[in-house]
């Protein structure tokens, strides 16, 4: 075995890096792949909590870069799902504990014993980042349809492009289909046109997110939710298989008046 | 609710296309952030291009961006002294 190992950033903060990360894992696993996730916020570590897992930390991958433990000791395995596991960050520890050079050697000893390592990139564009990414050869850039969003995917594409990455892949979070139904949210196409990057999945505005947050338990692990089914779509098209895109109109929860205006409508607003 | 909106409230244009040009016009400036260093080497390859086909003067050479609300171009006044023989038959 020798990894892929893939990033996942976005430049602004609270898109949805670590419920990405967290999602695309647990479904990686559930595929039959070993995978490890990589908390790569050091300081505001959020990714052991989006599993499940904060109850069964003990040591971090600082811990094993400064060699107080074992890379096998800092691995919590989950016990949910066969072959997925979590390296925790140092909580208490700033993002100067590490330097690329050394994300890049922690990636090497984990690459052979894993099929996929996901490192969840902290927000920003400076060490954090710079660290996490050094470790990856590929990259998940997150946004959601806003400008802000956007506009520093945008920049990060740059980033990650100088650096090297292949591929860098898109995923549009928290799309409201109604809104773009109504032309009050940016659509797909729209993103998709000036980033022009490939899209790897959309993932819909879904109340299941924080309710599997509270749970800690991915969705992809068990509900059934729009997102969930996103997420495990992802998971798959990074296996290199052709999913098409989802109709999320059709998961749209909307009042009768709009189900008729859409009945009247016929063909036109299928995309 | 919808249809009432629209019906009062004026435009008919969702908040959504407003976003999009201004997501255009917002990248098309932070792409355009060139480094001065980027420019020269760019003004060079221009130069370069150019003198194969005329003289130009090369002390006299203006490039620059210019940005607006709407749009970004790049302006550019180069001063041409001669166009060299042959290099209309040569296209
Ligand atoms: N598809 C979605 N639907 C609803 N809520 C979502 C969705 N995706 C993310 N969220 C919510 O957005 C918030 C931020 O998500 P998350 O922590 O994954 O982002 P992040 O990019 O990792 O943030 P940070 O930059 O702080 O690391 C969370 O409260 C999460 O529940
Ligand atoms: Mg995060």
């Amino acid at each position: 075995m020798a990894a892929r190992v893939i990033v996942t950033t976005s430049g602004k903060g609270g898109v949805g890096k670590t419920t990405s990360t967290a999602n695309i894992a647990a479904a990686l696993a559930k595929f039959g792949k070993k995978v490890v996730a990589v908390d790569a916020d050091v300081g505001l570590r959020n990714l052991d909590v989006i599993m499940g897992l904060e109850n069964r930390v003990v040591y971090n991958f600082i811990d094993v870069i400064e060699k107080t433990c074992k890379l096998a000791q800092a691995l919590v395995k989950d016990k949910r799902v066969p072959g997925l596991y979590l390296l925790p960050a140092a909580q208490t520890r700033t993002k100067d504990a590490v330097n690329p050079e050394q994300m890049v050697a922690l990636c090497e000893e984990l690459k052979p014993d894993f099929d996929f390592i996901l490192l969840d990139c902290p927000a920003g564009i400076e060490g954090g980042f710079k660290n996490a990414a050094a470790g990856a050869d590929e990259a998940l850039v997150v946004t959601t349809p806003e400008i802000p969003a956007v506009r520093d995917a945008d920049r990060i594409i740059g980033m990650l492009e100088s650096m090297g990455k292949s591929p860098i892949r898109l995923i549009i979070n928290r799309l409201r289909p109604n809104m773009v139904q109504d032309g009050d949210m940016l659509a797909k196409d729209d993103i998709l046109d000036v980033l022009s990057i490939d899209l790897i999945g959309v993932v819909p505005e879904d109340e299941s997110v924080i309710r599997a947050t509270n749970n800690g338990e991915p969705m992809t692990m068990t509900l059934d939710s729009p997102a969930a089914h996103a997420y495990l779509n992802i998971a798959e098209r990074l296996l290199g298989r052709d999913v098409p895109l989802m109709d999320l109109e059709s998961y749209a929860t909307r009042g009768l008046v709009s189900k008729i205006k859409k009945f009247f409508s016929g063909k036109r607003n299928k995309r | 609710m919808d249809f009432l909106k629209k019906l009062f409230g004026g435009g008919t244009e969702g908040s959504g296309q407003k976003a999009k040009d201004r997501l255009r016009i917002v990248l098309i400036h932070d792409r355009t952030d060139i480094s001065p260093q980027l420019l020269d080497s760019l003004r060079d390859e221009i130069v370069q291009v150019l003198t194969k086909y005329m003289d130009i003067d090369t002390q006299k050479i203006e490039i620059d961006l210019d940005r607006d609300e709407k749009a970004v171009a790049l302006v550019a006044n180069i001063p041409v002294l001669r166009i060299k023989r042959g290099s209309i038959e040569m296209q």
